[in-house]
This record gives C-alpha cells, structure tokens and sequence, in this order.
C-alpha cells in the first residue's frame, strides 16, 4: 500500500504537465463557472431568494473539476449536500441547478430537492446528500450494480473529511475491499468538519490513510491544483475499475467562505483564510496557463464575462420559472403500477382523506404509456449509447 | 394447494423471483452458509451462488444503504435483517434514502428494494431483539409495509414486493416461522398489496389483527362464537402500506363494533392510527369506542411470565370484544 502512494503521489513530478490547451481552457472555464454560480447563489440567498442552508464550494473547484474530469461518461458520481459544482461540472445546466435552489419547478428535482439535494440521473451524478456519510453506502451500492451486471463503469464517491467519522465509513470501505468493488472514494479534506478543525475531530488527521485498515489503500493530491487531482483521480479509477481495488484519495483543500451560509466563522482566523486565498485554485491555475503561453492575455477576462453572463441567464430562468404546483404536492412519494395503486393519506391541505381511486387512475394513464426504461442488460453491456441511459 | 411452513413459503418466494429475474439478488447477515438465522435462505446459496446470495458483515446501515444505491441502478436486492431492532441501525438509509430518494429527486430515480426483517416476542429474547416496530415503519411516506400472517400471504406476498419499485419493509413474525399453511401453487401466487384478508365472517364485531395477532384474533373469533354466541368478523390487512381502508370500514359499517389488536405499543400505533381513520370515515356507523389490545407500555421483558403478559392473548381480544357491547 505504501509504495502504491509513493509511486502514484508523493513521487511524481510537479507541476504535472498540463493536458491539451483545449482541455487546459475548459477545465479553467469549469473552475469559474462554478465559482461564480457559486458567489451569485450567495447574493441570492443573502437576499432570500434561496431558503434553507446554501453550502458554497468556493476554494473547492479544482477538487471539484479534477475528479469529475477523470470520469468517463458511463461512470457515476455520488456527492454530499456541497454539490452544486459536481452538477455543473458533470454538465448539468446551471439554469436547472440555480432553479432548484431557487425551489422551482424547472429545478432539476423539480423543487423537492434544494440545494443540499441536487440530482442529475441522465448524467449519471447520483446527488446531492444531506446525511453526513449518507452517501457511502449508497455509491457502494451502485458499485455493486456495476460490478454484478458487468458494465464497464466505476463510481466516485465524495464526501468531506467529517464524514471520515461515521460508521458508514468504515463499514463501506471494509465492504468495498470486500467485494473488490470498482469505486473511489474522495475525502475532500477542506480542513472542517462543519467549525470543528481536522486536528479537533479526527485521531487520524493524515486521512488518506484511514481507509488502509479496511483493505482500502491510499493516494494523496492536492485539491487546490486541478491538474493534480486530475491525475490522481485518473489512477485511482483506472485500479478501481482493472484491478478491482478500492482506492481512498485525499484531496487537500480549504473552502473560502463559511461550513454554509449561516456560519459566522469563529473556528477560525482571518490570517488562516487568507494565506489558504493566496493558493486559489483558480487564480494559480490561470497564471500557470498565461505563463505556459496555453492561455493569451486577456483571454482570462473574456472568459470571466461568458461565464458570468451564462450565470445571470441561468438566474432569470430560475426567477421566471413558476413554483411547483399545490397539486404536485404529492407527486413520486410513490412509483404507481400494478401492486401500489393508491394509499391514504389524511390531508388536511386537500379537505379530505387522500384517496387511493385517485392515484388508481393516474397509475392507469401511466401505465397507458409504454415505459421505455426498462433496459435489457445484455443490450446495454454491448450498447455504447447504453452510456447515457439511465438508469 | 401445498401445505408448507411460513418460512418454507417465503424460501419458495425467493428461489422462484431468483429464478425469474436475473437482476433479483439476496444480501445479509448469515444468509449464505449459515442458510439464515430463521433458516429462511436454505439452499439459496448453493442453487444460486455467490453472486446473487451474498453474506455480508454485521453493518445494518450499509448493507441497506448498498441496497439502495443498487436499486438506484438495476438491481433488485432482497436485503435480510436479523430482526426489527437491528434495522435501527439502518433507520438512516432506510428513512433518509430508501423512503426520499424518489421524491426529493423529483422522481428521476427508483429504489425497488425489499428489506425483510423478523419481529416479535415469546421466545424470550429480552428488550433488544422481541419488538414490535410496525407501527414505526408505517409512519414513513415513500415506503410500503407488508405483515404477512400465514404461509400463503408470506409467499404471495414477498413475491409481490420484489416486483413492485418501490422500497418495501418486510415485516415476519419469529413466532409465525414454523407454522403450517396451505399455499396455491404455481409461481404466480401473487398477494397484491392494498388488499385486506377476511380470516373469517361475521356480522357482531369487527376485529383486525396485524402480523401475527391476525391469527390470535381468529382464534379469539372462535371463542368469542363458542362461548358467547358473538360472530366476530377478522380481518387481516396484510399490508399496512398502503392500507386496505375500504375493506375495513365496510365492514365496521356492518358490524358497528371495531377491535383492533396489534403486538406493538400503544402509544402512536398501528391501531392508535387506524382508530382515527375509522373514527373519521365511520363514526356514525359506530355503536361503541373502538377497542384496541396492544402489547404492553414496556420494554420487553426476558422472564417467560412478565413477557408472556407483556403481548396480548386470546383472552384478552375476547375481552375487549365484549366491552365494545356492555351498554347495548
């Protein structure tokens, strides 16, 4: 295990080379969409037009782009309630995202969802948890899926270094070794766990190796530089999904601005924020591209202005989508066919007992409609287009 | 009609929907070589192998977290929990993601999971491994609640919750595994949920029994007509989610006496629940307050007496019935 972590981290030559300038840009551009869906959000919220907890990724976005970069289309990605960039990053609209923070109903959970609940099926970015941990158990699970019906797909799974704490921790990584299931997980180590600093919640601060006692071995990268955690994360799938070893990065990086909105960051100082702004993911990896000659002078600012104008567009379609409807109230508690027709449900919002006959019918018009999801297995396994069908 | 034993039924369930459907897959605790605590996975393992019948670790939460995230993506588990309590210990993934999950993604994502887990007292196994949790379960919108009393209601029904996509929780009964019924033939036996049982007819009482206080409410129903010439009609809602309503109040319509006998607590259970509904659709039609026999306020206690009284009897249904006539 520990020459594994020599061999693909702590050796390697940095900087890493860049990609293709291509590449190089669009990564770059990733980076700044996210952060700057993720500033707007905060005026929104500031001015109360997101609810609930709004948690912000800024400092993030090269844990962020690096490991979603290192995903194939097929492979999943399970997140935690810090998601809105994994959304972005793995192609979702910001219109959908911004209007699901917004409560819409052109959000892409349709409003049921929020902020710590993003969801994108068709591209395979399994949400958006609320539960710290939550949502190891679950990747493993599709892992399983995966690996039982011998699809070419692996799974990132991410959480926080708080979440390293849960019994869910240990139980997944001990099952994943287990099973020899093709996932990675990532702690993004941002150095909190909510205000509670590394040092104060985990015996074990040096996370990537938390997982070794569970069969899990692990890599390190520095989440404040894209390239890196590109690199990093690449292998670690590349060994999950040929070798069918579980592996554990650590990806180390600071988040900007406080655990969510409503953090009057007391755990820590001034001083500490600033010396972690002074590694900004973005602005180091801009400087880098001008001084590689991949990016030309200016090219950064034009840049800046597409995605900042992409980002206001996606505010006034949140704004001009309506709210979900009164009558959608009770829409997906249940999937309706042939065994679950209907249910009661005493409902004072509806003046009377919510009946079955009523979801009888709707199951009935649902049913008068051919389901075209239920994908044959052997079709999929050799079907490229199988990629993006979901689920 | 084959007479079998309610855990060979819900074997027979497993083995026929291995066979049908190749994305049908067991997960647990002892499962596999030990053939489950209950013996209820006998031989699965060996027919099927272990790819599809895998022992687990003793990790309740993530055994059913892995069996959603599974569902989410084209499986469908069987996940076994040793007993009610332990599911405790997944309560996390079963409630925040078993039961969310098609909602709160606004419906972009399934989770067809059956999660089966034994309950019940009498074989004195102390507060941590007797408990009725019904009740609990049947709070949660997103999932559905089976209560499978007889060997033909176990297969009918289990089969019925593998094939349905939604997460359903499995609720057998330790007490009921060895007993014997009749179970139709044939790999169709299908139980639909939302669709009551009358155990027996009867136009004076209405009594419902849930899990297996079903079968102590019939026997009760045969003393109650022995002994007081009182014709009890038992009904048996096998499902809780979704709840046959209509079956009950039209009976209770009929009868205009109401019983309603459950193993659990009282307090906020499945009968403190279904009081209210009756109370609301059927209150006219009642002669007297609805009755309920629950098991005791307590943390089940191990010594054979105190638990053998902590859990409600035949004697005790017999009595509730009559005290719904004492001022006719």
């Amino acid at each position: 295990m520990a020459e594994r972590v020599a061999e693909t981290s702590a050796d390697a030559e940095r900087p890493r080379p860049l990609p293709d300038p291509d590449t190089a840009r669009e990564w770059l551009r990733a980076m700044l969409l996210i952060r700057r869906f993720e500033e707007r959000a905060g005026e929104l919220y500031a001015k109360a037009l997101v609810g609930g907890f709004l948690h912000l990724a800024i400092g993030e976005e090269a844990a962020i782009v690096g490991a979603v970069r290192a995903l194939r289309e097929r492979d999943y990605l399970i997140s935690t309630y810090r998601s809105h960039g994994h959304a972005l990053a793995r192609g979702t609209e910001p219109e959908r995202v911004m209007a699901e923070l917004m409560g819409r109903e052109g959000g892409v959970c349709r409003g049921r969802g929020g902020s710590m609940h993003i969801f994108d099926g068709e591209r395979r970015f399994l949400g958006g948890y609320g539960i710290v941990g939550g949502n190891l158990p679950l990747g493993a699970g599709v892992a399983l899926a995966s690996d039982y019906l011998e699809r070419d797909e692996a799974t990132l799974c991410v959480f926080g270094d708080g979440a390293s704490n849960q019994g869910t921790f240990g139980e997944t990584m001990n099952l994943a070794a287990l099973w020899r299931l093709p996932i990675v997980f990532m702690v993004t180590n941002n150095q909190f766990g909510m205000g509670t600093a590394l040092a104060r919640h985990s015996a074990v601060t040096d996370l990537m190796r938390k997982g070794e006692g569970f069969g899990v071995p692990g890599m390190r990268c520095d989440g404040m530089d894209v390239v890196d955690t590109h690199a990093v994360v690449t292998e670690a799938l590349r060994i999950a999904r040929e070798q069918r070893e579980p592996m554990l990065i650590e990806a180390v990086t600071y988040r900007f601005r406080g655990h969510s909105m409503a953090d009057p960051e007391e755990y820590r100082t001034r001083e500490q924020v600033a010396e972690w702004r002074k590694r900004d993911p973005i602005d180091r990896y801009a400087d880098r591209l001008e001084s590689e000659g991949v990016l030309e002078p200016g090219a950064r600012e034009a840049l800046d202005i597409a995605v900042t104008a992409e980002i206001e567009r996606a505010v006034e379609f949140a704004e001009a989508s309506p709210f979900p409807a009164p009558e959608t109230l009770y829409d997906n508690v249940y999937v309706l066919g042939d065994q679950v027709r209907g249910w009661y449900s005493v409902d004072a919002r509806a003046g009377e007992v919510h009946r079955g006959e009523d979801e009888r019918a709707l199951a009935e018009r649902e049913r008068a409609v051919p389901d075209s999801s239920d994908g044959d297995v052997e079709e999929e396994k050799n079907d490229p287009e199988g990629a993006r069908r979901w689920p | 009609m084959a007479v079998m034993r309610y855990r060979e039924a819900l074997n027979e369930a497993l083995r026929e929907e291995l066979a049908r459907d190749e994305t049908v897959m067991l997960m647990g605790e002892d499962i596999g070589i030990f053939q489950g605590a209950f013996k209820v996975t006998a031989g699965l393992l060996e027919e099927f192998g272990e790819r599809r019948v895998r022992d687990t670790p003793i990790s309740e939460n993530t055994i059913v977290g892995m069996g959603v995230g599974a569902a989410m993506t084209g499986l469908r588990p069987v996940v076994e929990l040793m007993t009610i309590n332990f599911s405790l210990l997944a309560l996390d993934q079963i409630i925040n993601s078993a039961a969310h999950i098609p909602y709160m993604f606004g419906g972009q994502a399934r989770v067809p999971l059956v999660i089966r887990m034994p309950q019940g007292a009498g074989h004195q196994l102390g507060p941590t491994h007797s408990h009725c949790l019904e009740a609990m379960y049947l709070q949660v919108p997103g999932l559905l609640v089976a209560t499978p009393a007889t060997a033909a209601d176990a297969k009918g029904l289990l089969k019925a919750a593998i094939r349905d996509d939604n997460p359903v929780i499995f609720i057998e009964h330790e007490s009921l595994y060895g007993q014997r019924g009749e179970v139709p033939d044939g790999p169709d036996h299908l139980v639909p949920f939302g669709s009551a049982a009358i155990r027996r007819p009867g136009d004076d009482v209405t009594i419902v029994g849930i899990s297996r206080m079903a079968m102590t409410a019939q026997r009760a129903a045969e003393a109650l007509a022995s002994e007081h010439g009182i014709e009890a009609e038992v009904i048996d809602p096998r499902t809780l989610r979704p709840l046959d309503l209509d079956t009950i109040c039209a009976s209770v319509r009929r009868t205009n006496h109401c019983v309603i006998v459950e193993e659990g607590w009282p307090h906020g259970g499945v009968g403190a629940n279904l009081s209210a509904l009756i109370t609301e659709q059927a209150f006219d039609f009642l002669d007297a307050p609805i009755a309920r026999v629950t098991g005791a306020d307590v943390p089940m206690p191990y010594s054979k007496p105190l638990e053998q009284i902590a859990f409600p009897h035949e004697a005790q249904v017999v009595t509730a019935a009559l005290s719904t006539f004492r001022d006719v």
